[in-house]
Order: structure tokens, then sequence, then C-alpha cells
């Protein structure tokens, strides 16, 4: 079983092939009224929950190898491009753990957002219906389940950001966060005296490694980490997720804190924590930082975990109508 | 590799230590969040029949139902165990449990209960959803899907060569305990 897997997916040209979009549709952002998403978030979703990004496939492949080969965590990455490769073959969830959906909706004016709401939750209904995810939304006290991943009050789930731009183009990214990686994420309030950080990048970099510690394989390492800098107790988690849309690989635009990311990185892959905890040099993926701004009084950084299974994905409509999916 | 079915018995269970790699086949019921805190504080008599010398798996599947009225996993990785901490003990000791599978490890309390019992930790890969779903061969029954939802009922399923790692035995030894020990002396040194 220590043969290396290679990861083989299928080809774009396969995947459109199976697209529920009929073939040549296009949307009319001309008439923004009378625009209807639902079928281009579904085929979204479809993709997604399905398919990692070829950036993480690469990340998980060069960990695997980073391993002594026909060791316990090379084996468990090697297992980890086995179910990369079949769930994509079958269009079959990754994981079981479909996650909490959070969409981001960047659109021109005259986009009325109340309509598309309602198209991304009959989206989400929808893919929901073709087990491509779970139903992941339960009330809270009693552990009912919704069903259909629908929260009653149409406000908490699915998680929807909507930010108005300058642009004729609409952008709709998604992000499948699991519950498990969700459970280890942290937010701390500096100066921390429990773990010695202070008001400062040395003060971040300790809350990084002991937020990493404590999490161990519980957020099915190797993770991928946002961290949020400042901000305040809500803005900063939500910063820290909308981080983990970025490609792996891509360097950070502020060169000082691309270096701290890399460093850091190095560092953590020494903790011998490893995937899925088992022990190995691949504990976390990558890091994402950003630096935002604060109240006087408070310093907080907060840190999204991410699992070895980021799905994640952005769909494009362009000015002449036409979608495109990355 | 060593391969093992269920039911399984004390004996065969105080063999395995820390770091086997086990096969498993037969029946596995899935239990996790609110089937947990409900075994414990209902100790309902009908499910020890269904749990005696068996195997709880902490899973919360995706699952299709087919046109003739069957159920297929389609999706069946483990959820983190750490979660069942506060349960799971008693579990183990008022149904005779012989192994729970899940992910992430999980603490002393669980640890002295696989001790007094005789059962074991089997750790899953986390996130093979789809590869962990071909290894379940069918479904025989599922209890309380109505009250508890789909991710959480009681699932019975037949799994073939199901791949596990013990990784807390039925001795003391926990694989968890010593990566989190290492790692943590080592992020004393980077902190330093």
């Amino acid at each position: 079983m220590s043969e290396c897997v290679v990861p083989t997916l299928t080809s774009l040209e396969v995947v459109a092939s199976k697209s529920v979009l009929p073939e040549g549709w296009k949307a009319d952002l001309t008439n923004l009224k009378g625009l209807d998403l639902e079928l281009p978030v579904t085929e979204l979703l479809r993709r997604t929950t399905s398919r990692l990004p070829q950036d993480v496939i690469d990340a998980i492949v060069k960990g695997r190898d980073a391993e002594e080969e026909g060791s316990r965590a090379f084996n468990t990455l090697n297992d980890m491009v086995r179910n990369i490769n079949l769930s994509d073959g079958q269009v079959t969830p990754l994981c079981q753990d479909t996650g909490s959906i959070i969409f981001w909706v960047r659109h021109p004016f005259g986009l009325s957002q109340l309509a598309a709401r309602k198209q991304i939750r009959a989206a989400v209904a929808q893919a929901t219906k073709n087990v491509w995810l779970r139903p992941n939304c339960v009330e809270s006290l009693s552990g009912k389940n919704s069903g259909n991943n629908m929260d009653p009050f149409h406000e908490h789930h699915p998680a929807i950001h909507f930010e108005e731009w300058d642009k004729p183009e609409i952008e709709i990214s998604v992000m499948q966060k699991g519950g498990g990686c969700e459970n280890v994420g942290a937010q701390y309030r500096l100066p921390d005296v429990t773990i010695g950080a202070g008001r400062d990048i040395k003060g971040v970099r300790k809350c990084i490694i002991d937020a990493v510690v404590k999490a161990q394989g519980q957020g099915c390492s190797p993770g991928i980490l946002g961290v949020a800098i400042g901000g305040d107790r809500v803005t900063g988690y939500e910063k820290s997720k909308e981080l983990i849309l970025r490609k792996l690989g891509t360097a950070n635009a502020d060169p000082k804190m691309d270096a701290f990311e890399k460093d850091l990185t190095n560092d953590l892959n020494t903790l011998g924590i490893g995937p899925m905890g088992y022990g190995g040099v691949t504990t976390v993926l990558g890091i994402m930082v950003e630096e935002m701004y604060r109240h006087p009084a408070s310093f907080y950084v907060s840190i999204s975990y991410m699992c070895w299974s980021s799905r994640r994905g952005t769909l494009a409509i362009k000015t002449n109508g036409e979608v495109s999916f990355d | 590799m060593i391969r093992l079915t269920t039911p399984i018995t004390e004996d065969q269970i105080r063999q395995l230590k820390v770091g086997d790699e086990v096969l498993l086949n037969g029946r596995v019921v899935l239990s996790r969040d609110i089937g947990h805190k409900f075994m414990k504080e209902q100790k309902p008599e009908w499910l020890k029949p269904i749990l005696e010398n068996m195997v709880i798996y902490h899973c919360g599947p995706v699952v299709r139902k087919n046109e003739d009225g069957t159920w297929s996993f389609v999706a069946a990785g483990p959820t983190t165990s750490i979660r069942e901490e506060p349960y799971q003990a008693d579990v183990i000791e008022t149904y005779k449990v012989r192994g729970v599978i899940g992910k992430g490890g999980m603490g002393k309390k669980t640890s002295e209960g696989l001790q007094k019992t005789g059962a074991v930790y089997l750790h899953a890969t986390g996130g093979a959803g789809s590869l962990l779903a071909e290894r379940v061969k069918r479904v025989v029954d599922v209890k309380m899907l109505e009250e508890f939802g789909s991710p959480e009922a009681f699932w019975i399923i037949e799994v073939e060569d199901f791949p596990l790692v013990v990784t807390m035995d039925s001795h003391g030894g926990s694989l968890h305990e010593i990566v989190a020990q290492q790692s943590q002396d080592r992020a004393k040194v980077l902190m330093a």
C-alpha cells in the first residue's frame, strides 16, 4: 500500500459535460432583475463538494513526498490522494462532512440581494437533494435537523456575504467548512499571559503555534490556516475565513507577511503532529495572514483552521454572460 | 495487518497494541453526538443486544435512499471523537462495546474505560469519505432516524476490510498522548 498514488482527475471537458447548466447557458447582465443564479450556483456546489482545487492537491502530494515512504504519515497522505481521485471520478462528496456552506457574492449595483439570497438557498437545497451535501443545519437546543441545509430564519445557514463592487461582472465564491476543523479555530486576546504572547508579531506567532498544538489531528491535519490580526471578535473571524480562499503557493501581497507565513509554515512542520495527528513532517499546508485595524484597547488574533480537504471554488459571470469556474 | 470480524471477544482485544493495523469486517454501529448523550442518559435496553461485543463508529454519513427503499453510503469518514469524551467510557461499560472508531483520539477517561472493559480505539483517516464508503458493503438497519436526523442516527452497517490503526489500546497506550507530548515540547522551543 506504499506506492505513490498519482492524482488523476477527470479532464475539465468531462467535468463540463456533467454540468447541470445547459450547454451554452449565458447570463444577461444587462437585465440583473431577470437574472437567476440558482443553476450556476448548483453547478459550483457540485464541483466544490467532489473536486479539490489543484493547488490543494499539489500541496498534499508535496507533503506526502516529504514523508518517509511507507510511514503512517506517508500512507495517510496517499489515502487522501486516493480519496481525491475517487470523489472526482464519481462526483460524490470528498468528505461526509460537507460542511457549513459559506458564500461571498461580489456584484454590481442593481442586483437584488433578496432575490440572489433566495436563488442561492434554492441551489443549496437542490445540492442537498442530489446528495452532494449532507443536511448540516440543526436547531441548537433540540438538535432537530432541518433536513435541507436551511435555517428557517434565512439568517445563518447558508451564510451569504454580499459585497457591491465597481465592476459589471459577478463573482461568487463558496467554502465548505467542516465542523471538525471549525471546532479547532481559536481567537486570542493579546496580551495573553498564559502563553506569554504580547502585542507584537512575536505574540501573534505564539498564538498560531499554540492553536496548532491544541488542534493536534482533530481538525484533519494537514491544515490550512487563515489568520486575521486585529479587527473585532466578529470581523477578525470573518476575515480569517475569507483568507482561506487564497490559493496555496501564492504570495502574500505584503512581503514582510509573506516571509512570516513561509517561516512559520516551516516551523509548524517541525512540531511532529503530522497528517491526522499520526506524527510526521506535514502538519500544515499553508498559512494566510492579514493585518487589520483595531480598537486601541483590543488586539485579537483570530485563527480559522481548514482541514486538508479544503473545498472552495469561485464562479465568475463575465460581462458577455459567460460563466467560468475556478 | 490484523483481520478482525465483529463480534469481537475481550481476549482478541487484549492482544491489540498501539500501532497495529487492522482490517475490520462485519457489523458496525454508527453513533455520534446526540447518540452518545442518549446512550449515557437513557441507557435504552434495546441497544444492548445491538452493541454487545460490537464496534461503534463516530460517523455522520452522507446517505442515498435507493428506489427500492434500501440505503447506500456515499461518503462515510470518521468525525472528531473527543466530543464524546464525557460519555464514551460509560457507553463502553454499559453496552460492553469492544471498539470505537473515530479520528483525533480521545482522553484519559476513555483510556481508563478501554482498560477496564477491554476495548480499543481505532483510528480512521479523516476526510477519506469516498474511500471509506467503498468498504461499506450493506446498510443493515437504521434506528432513531426521524428523531436524530441522518447524520446522527444509529446506522447499522456491514463493512469489509475497513482500514484502521489502533491508536489507543486496552493497556493504557495512546499514540495521541505521545504525539501531543512531543509537539508540546517542540512548541516550547519554538516559542522561547
